[in-house]
């Protein structure tokens, strides 16, 4: 059996071992475009910032594609799909034959067309490289634009403070991390990131980048302006769906894929930030583009294309965020209309916790500054529990299982 | 694989699992008051005690056959040892991202900040061998080392 991966992260790594704990001899390969033995691209932040040197950016140890028997083809990259000669087509003109094709091709900055937008010192905050291009342009004091109060947004405006950068974030929306954080939540967090030197312009957005070949500032909507000598653009990412176009496979946002992780064309599987699955809180089905999600997914999609039987419907979004010492999770629903919410908010201490409940059940939750056991609040959301007779417990500080039903206790916990 | 699992009916709650997983992970090991008095920093315990009295029940890592802790480890360094089951964190690549506090159903994987920011969890005492520190020492047998009934 011949395994191809198109792509080299966290669903790629996933599907190599869930392909060697079903088949111990089938050929695999992997096509990346990054020079790179697998890192891990949430560390880049840190790396940025110094607190993660080269060699702990990496996923797996060295010895991790000898050892799976995986051939690694970095560089070139994957260009084109022949579906039917079961065929990937490099960029440099090599061809790849298959018996089974994972796409892990990931996300990619959504970067929106911009007025000057082409300049030096105009960077996203994706790859490695992105980072290692940034850090030769920094020094300290220099001024940085940041479009966009997202995670991307927020954890690049952190290294940038680590390196004595002032930071501008610049977002349309009303609020920070607005897609995991509600209003109480992200106004505890703006204070934070306020108090170590960000600025923001909410309601706002770049029309125009200024300078001549540098940039030199930018334009807002609002018709304010704004000197900067770099812009980092950090809006979102969308699916890198590049490789299937015109292959037939079925692209909605994603590559769209069943509970096996495999796409409409046989023989060809989806994980991972570019795979639009089954999620266990909506009806319809989303790309959740955080890591545990891409490793599952190529977990999943590995077992499957190796002849065993594996499958992954219960995606859920999810964040572990730090800004310097201050601490943020995350999990599903921020509530709203249709939603049973309870929080205790202790603004002054910067403490809130909410539970998001529907039908008896935890549907999501936001932890700010006390996160300790947070888990507990996960699995409840992922097991689907009613938790009627302890849901006010979980509002503790610290949850746990003293308080719940001695049967449901044991049942959970001695597991 | 062997787990140890609380009789929570014999916990008397006197903490002493605590007292020994910090002294197993000091370098005193055995000797409980060198581990408080010596170690810096002193170990925080991996096994959690809880207590809504009269009931008490102390808690640590159940080594997940699929551990969201391992799956969700955004560096690599929380890994499942495919020999013994056993999950252990690599504290010299741990960042502190905390997304295995985020995942972890049990609430069993500790923040260590005191150096630098560390996860640490229970590793069943793997490096003496043996029965974990905590059951060896509870006095009243509310802790069992056995395997899955």
């Amino acid at each position: 059996m011949e395994y191809c991966i198109v792509g080299n992260s966290a669903a790629a790594i996933g599907a190599v071992e869930g392909i060697r704990g079903v088949d111990k001899k089938g050929t695999m390969t992997i096509i990346s475009d990054e020079p790179y033995s697998v890192y891990s691209r949430p560390l880049i932040s840190y790396y940025l910032a110094g607190k993660v040197s080269e060699d702990k950016m990496y996923y797996r140890p060295p010895e991790f594609y000898q050892n799976m028997g995986v051939e690694l083809l970095c560089g070139s990259g994957a260009g084109k799909l022949a579906v039917r000669e079961k065929t990937v087509i490099l960029r440099d003109g090599t061809k790849k034959k298959y018996d089974r094709l994972l796409i892990a091709t990931g996300g990619k900055p959504f970067v929106p067309p911009i007025k000057g937008l082409k300049k030096q010192n105009v960077h996203t905050f994706h790859k490695w490289d992105d980072v290692k291009s940034l850090a030769e342009e920094l020094s300290a004091g220099c001024k940085a634009v940041i479009i966009g109060a997202g995670l991307i947004g927020v954890k690049a405006a952190e290294a940038l403070l680590c390196l004595g950068v002032e930071v501008s974030i610049i977002e349309l929306a009303d609020r920070v991390l607005s897609s995991v954080l509600d209003e109480q939540a992200a106004a505890i967090a703006q204070e934070v990131m306020e108090e170590h030197g960000v600025k923001f312009v909410f309601g706002d957005t770049v029309t125009e980048v200024l300078g001549e070949g540098r940039v030199e500032g930018v334009s807002l909507k609002s018709g304010n302006k704004m000197e900067c000598d770099m812009l980092i653009v950090a809006i979102g990412v969308v699916p890198n769906t590049d490789i299937v176009k015109d292959t037939g496979i079925n692209v909605n946002r994603g590559i769209v894929v069943n509970e096996r992780m495999e796409t409409s064309v046989e023989d060809i599987y989806a994980a991972g930030d570019v795979a639009e699955g089954k999620n266990l809180l909506w009806a319809e089905q989303r790309v959740i583009p955080i890591l545990p999600n891409a490793y599952k997914q190529g977990e999943t999609a590995g077992v499957n294309m190796a002849g065993g039987n594996k499958s992954f419907s219960k995606g859920l979004a999810m964040n572990s965020l730090g800004f310097f010492d201050f601490k943020m999770t995350s999990a599903g629903m921020q509530g709203g209309e249709g939603y049973e919410e309870i929080y205790t908010l202790k603004a002054e201490d910067k403490f809130y916790r909410k539970l998001v409940i529907k039908d008896n059940r935890l549907v999501g939750f936001i932890a700010l500054k006390d996160i300790d056991r947070t888990g507990i609040l996960t699995g409840l959301i992922k097991d689907q529990v009613e938790i009627t007779k302890f849901k006010e417990a979980l509002l503790k500080t610290e949850p746990g299982f003293a308080e719940w039903p001695k049967e449901l206790r044991k049942e959970r916990m001695l597991s | 694989m062997k787990r140890v699992y609380v009789r929570e009916e014999y916990c008397a709650g006197c903490g002493l699992c605590q007292v020994h997983c910090i002294t197993a992970h000091s370098e005193y090991k055995g000797d409980i008051i060198k581990a408080y008095k010596k170690s810096f920093p002193r170990p925080l315990a991996r096994v959690i005690v809880e207590e809504k009295r009269p009931l008490s029940f102390s808690l640590q890592c159940r080594h997940c056959e699929e551990a969201e802790c391992v799956k969700a480890c955004i560096t690599g360094a929380m890994q499942k040892d495919p020999a013994t089951g056993i999950v252990i964190n690599d504290t010299a690549r741990c960042i502190g991202c905390w997304t295995c506090v985020l995942v972890c159903p049990y609430g069993a994987v500790r923040r260590d900040e005191t150096l630098h920011k560390v996860a640490v969890k229970c590793d069943m005492c793997a490096e003496a061998g043996g029965v974990p520190s905590c059951v060896e020492n509870c006095p009243n047998g509310a802790l069992e080392y056995r395997e899955e009934r």
